[in-house]
């Protein structure tokens, strides 16, 4: 077993044999997902609760169905970051699931480090499926397994990664995974959504979208939040469109065959325009089928796992 | 009550001497006693150090009104056990230290328990709301030395600038907790390399800076007194470098946390990290222990914040911010004589001397005759594990527990009494 770790909290962390096993175990799950009957029983009378602070349907949605396509009991819990500040503690939510003997936490939180803390506290397996503006360790697989299946391969790949940098767990994942595997990544956005220090990412960061897409193999946008991240950083969504968004006049720019993804939900006109969306080089539905299988990977490792992990194991 | 300290190194601002220190009473009636001077009682210093009792300018001790966390009781054990004798306690209490008589009610309370002076700093504005000016001459005369809206720093230059005008007619001056709001926004921790690889969000040195320019401005509009509170970024102590070659009346002082850990604390997310004005870069620690090496930072303080354990025990973002501080100054402190960056003399005129200037006390800050008998001995060498047993605060919330210091108090002596002594088992 190449996975030892109690919890899958991010892509920082990892080896690329960590993250290499991740994938060729996803990669074996695709085939499940095909069958008639898409069900095994590996993870039967295991619990699996899906601890969701932040709002999210299609992530939880997948991490549902995983649970469900590998026989766990998979349950939903829905509580708003906030209401841990009025009343029960975060901690004490955790160790109250946990009480109840279940088997893997799928956290979700709006705040950066929430999930490694949960992790900390509790026994039980934890997948971080996104925190704060950190990690979405799940996303960043399913982007390398849609990424391999289609290029055949992910060392020497130029991938583009265009949006909101700074406000942005799927990047962060990304740049933490593929660099570590050997992917080329360049990084741009507007000025206002790159971090200051993003030499830290040990990426090249690009000047204009031209640059961005210039010869790539790989374009992934994300997606633009612009009620979230407040209106001071792009002036609309009109001018983001024009200077930032992804039209077929630039993606004529990139590879011939080249791959264009996006986490979702797309803003159809924003970042994306619609006749890219739909086109031949989309893997945006790749993508989420394979976010299935990324999460079955992530269940079944943790889930059949005896090692107890824990704290020292995992720390950073 | 006479009191015979032998075999001390006598450390003061401008030298060290061995000798022996004969109390009388409170004050200090001999720093060149015979080691058979006739006393009631005698304590062998085995030629550790004697230096003037600490003077930490910048505390929370969260009494009145938040005394789960600490009060002044508590809080001043902590401090003796640091080597401390005197604070400044800030304003930000519950309700908010913006008239004579919350002033007075500190005051009391340590003088009632005895093991320190507490000098508080008074609100700058009333509830610190940064509107309307305190009653600051009626404060003064209660005992208030300074003034400060820390924590909640006046947004209004105008307001700024009439605090401080107003502070110094009355002989006292004005405490500036440097941080624009607005630039600071949501920011949990330094906006640098580790805010980009963890995902906190960032709070820019600049959001110091901007106000520290500001404010040493102000000092330069009005003639007052500004002291700028736990400088954190190399450029703001560029900026006080300035002020100073200029002539403006600004002074400055920094924490043991800022001159000693960086950004990269927060790579694990430990929310006893969590301060404002946060842990900065490499080259910022760096300016910090240049600036205490050149004589541009004119003290140490601690910023001494206490929280409760299950307010520091929440989701990053969510968590106060501060760490305690006041038992830690010390070894922290002691740590630049043993590197070599400052010598004795300039550990007492950082943690002592330039304080008791600061504050106009001239009964302390050095060990002479006729000064008040505050003394620490000190005992550079000593190692230990910094716990639960030996930290006297209500709060445990510091990145040093658990850890091994070097230095400590071995006596704390105030006004002549001994206040503190090191448990050696």
């Amino acid at each position: 077993m190449a996975y030892k770790r109690k919890d899958l909290l991010g892509m920082k962390d990892l080896t690329k044999e960590e993250i290499l096993y991740l994938l060729e175990t996803a990669q074996k799950f695709t085939e499940i997902n095909e069958r008639d009957v898409k069900k095994v029983p590996t993870l039967k009378g295991k619990t699996v609760i899906n601890l969701f602070f932040e709002p999210s349907t299609r992530t939880r949605t997948s991490f549902e169905i995983a649970g469900k396509r590998l026989s766990a009991d998979t349950i939903n819990f829905t509580a708003s970051a906030s209401s841990t500040t009025k009343g029960e503690t975060l901690i004490d939510t955790v160790k109250n699931m946990e009480a109840m003997k279940s088997d893997i936490f799928v956290v979700r939180h709006s705040y950066s480090g929430a999930v490694k803390y949960i992790a900390e506290h509790t026994d039980a397996k934890v997948v971080n499926a996104g925190d704060g503006l950190n990690e979405h360790p799940t996303q960043a697989l399913l982007d390398m397994l849609t990424i391999r299946q289609s290029k055949g391969r992910l060392e020497g790949l130029e991938v583009a990664i265009i949006g909101d940098i700074t406000h942005s767990r799927v990047a962060r994942s990304d740049v933490w995974a593929m660099t570590k595997l050997g992917v080329n990544v360049r990084l741009f956005g507007p000025t206002t959504m790159i971090p200051k220090h993003s030499e830290v990412f040990g990426c090249r960061v690009c000047k204009s979208m031209n640059e961005a897409v210039d010869g790539a193999d790989v374009i992934i946008m994300l997606r633009i939040q612009r009620e979230r991240q407040g209106k001071l950083l792009i002036p609309s969504t009109k001018e983001y469109a024009k200077y930032f968004g992804l039209t077929k006049d630039k993606l004529a720019l990139a590879k011939p065959d080249a791959l264009v993804m996006h986490p979702g939900p797309i803003n159809r006109g924003v970042e994306l325009m619609s006749n890219v969306a739909d086109s031949d080089n989309s893997g945006v539905l790749k993508q989420v089928t394979n976010g299935v299988a990324v999460r079955m990977a992530a269940l079944y490792i943790l889930g059949i796992g005896n090692n107890k992990g824990g704290i020292d194991e995992n720390a950073s | 009550m006479k009191t015979l300290l032998k075999n001390c190194k006598i450390v003061n601002h401008d030298k060290v001497t061995e000798g022996n220190i004969l109390i009388d009473g409170e004050f200090i009636a001999s720093v060149t006693a015979s080691a058979d001077e006739k006393a009631d009682k005698v304590i062998d210093c085995k030629g550790k150090y004697a230096v003037p009792g600490l003077i930490d300018l910048h505390v929370h001790f969260r009494d009145p009104g938040l005394e789960y966390k600490e009060d002044i009781t508590s809080g001043g054990k902590a401090a003796v056990a640091g080597g401390v004798t005197a604070v400044c306690p800030m304003a930000n209490t519950k309700p908010v230290n913006d008239n004579r008589i919350i002033t007075e009610y500190m005051i009391k309370k340590a003088q009632a328990d005895g093991l320190i002076d507490l000098f508080p700093i008074g609100a700058m504005t009333k509830g610190m709301e940064g509107e309307e000016l305190t009653e600051m001459g009626d404060m003064t005369e209660g005992g208030a030395i300074g003034f400060s809206d820390d924590g909640k720093p006046v947004c209004s230059a105008e307001v700024f600038r009439r605090a401080a005008e107003y502070a110094s007619q009355f002989g006292s001056f004005v405490i500036s907790h440097a941080e624009d709001k607005s630039l600071a926004g949501a920011g949990v921790i330094h906006e640098g390399e580790v805010s980009a690889i963890t995902g906190l969000k960032g709070i820019p040195s600049e959001c110091e800076e901007v106000m520290v320019a500001r404010d040493i401005l102000m000092s330069k509009l009005t003639g007052a007194h500004v002291h700028i509170c736990h400088i954190s970024s190399k450029g703001t102590l560029d900026l006080i470098k300035w002020a100073k070659s200029m002539g403006y009346n600004v002074t400055c002082e920094v924490t043991p946390h800022h001159f000693t850990l960086t950004e990269k604390e927060l790579l694990s997310y430990d929310t006893n990290c969590k301060m404002n004005p946060p842990l900065r870069a490499q080259e910022d620690v760096d300016a910090m222990i240049e600036g205490l090496r050149n004589g541009d930072i004119d003290c140490i303080v601690t910023d001494h914040a206490p929280h409760h354990p299950d307010e520091k025990a929440q989701e990053f973002d969510l968590a106060p911010f501060g760490m305690t501080g006041i038992q830690t100054m010390l070894p922290l402190s002691l740590a630049l004589v043993e590197k070599g960056v400052i010598d004795m003399p300039a550990f007492v005129r950082l943690t002592s001397y330039n304080p008791a200037k600061l504050i106009k006390k001239t009964d302390r800050g050095e060990i002479a005759v006729g000064k008040l008998a505050d003394i620490a001995i000190v005992d550079a060498e000593l190692e230990y594990v910094f716990d639960n047993k030996l930290n006297k605060s209500k709060s445990v919330n510091t990145p040093y527990m658990g850890k091994k210091l070097k230095g400590a108090a071995l006596y704390t002596i105030k006004s002549g009494r001994v206040v503190f002594e090191f448990p050696m088992n």
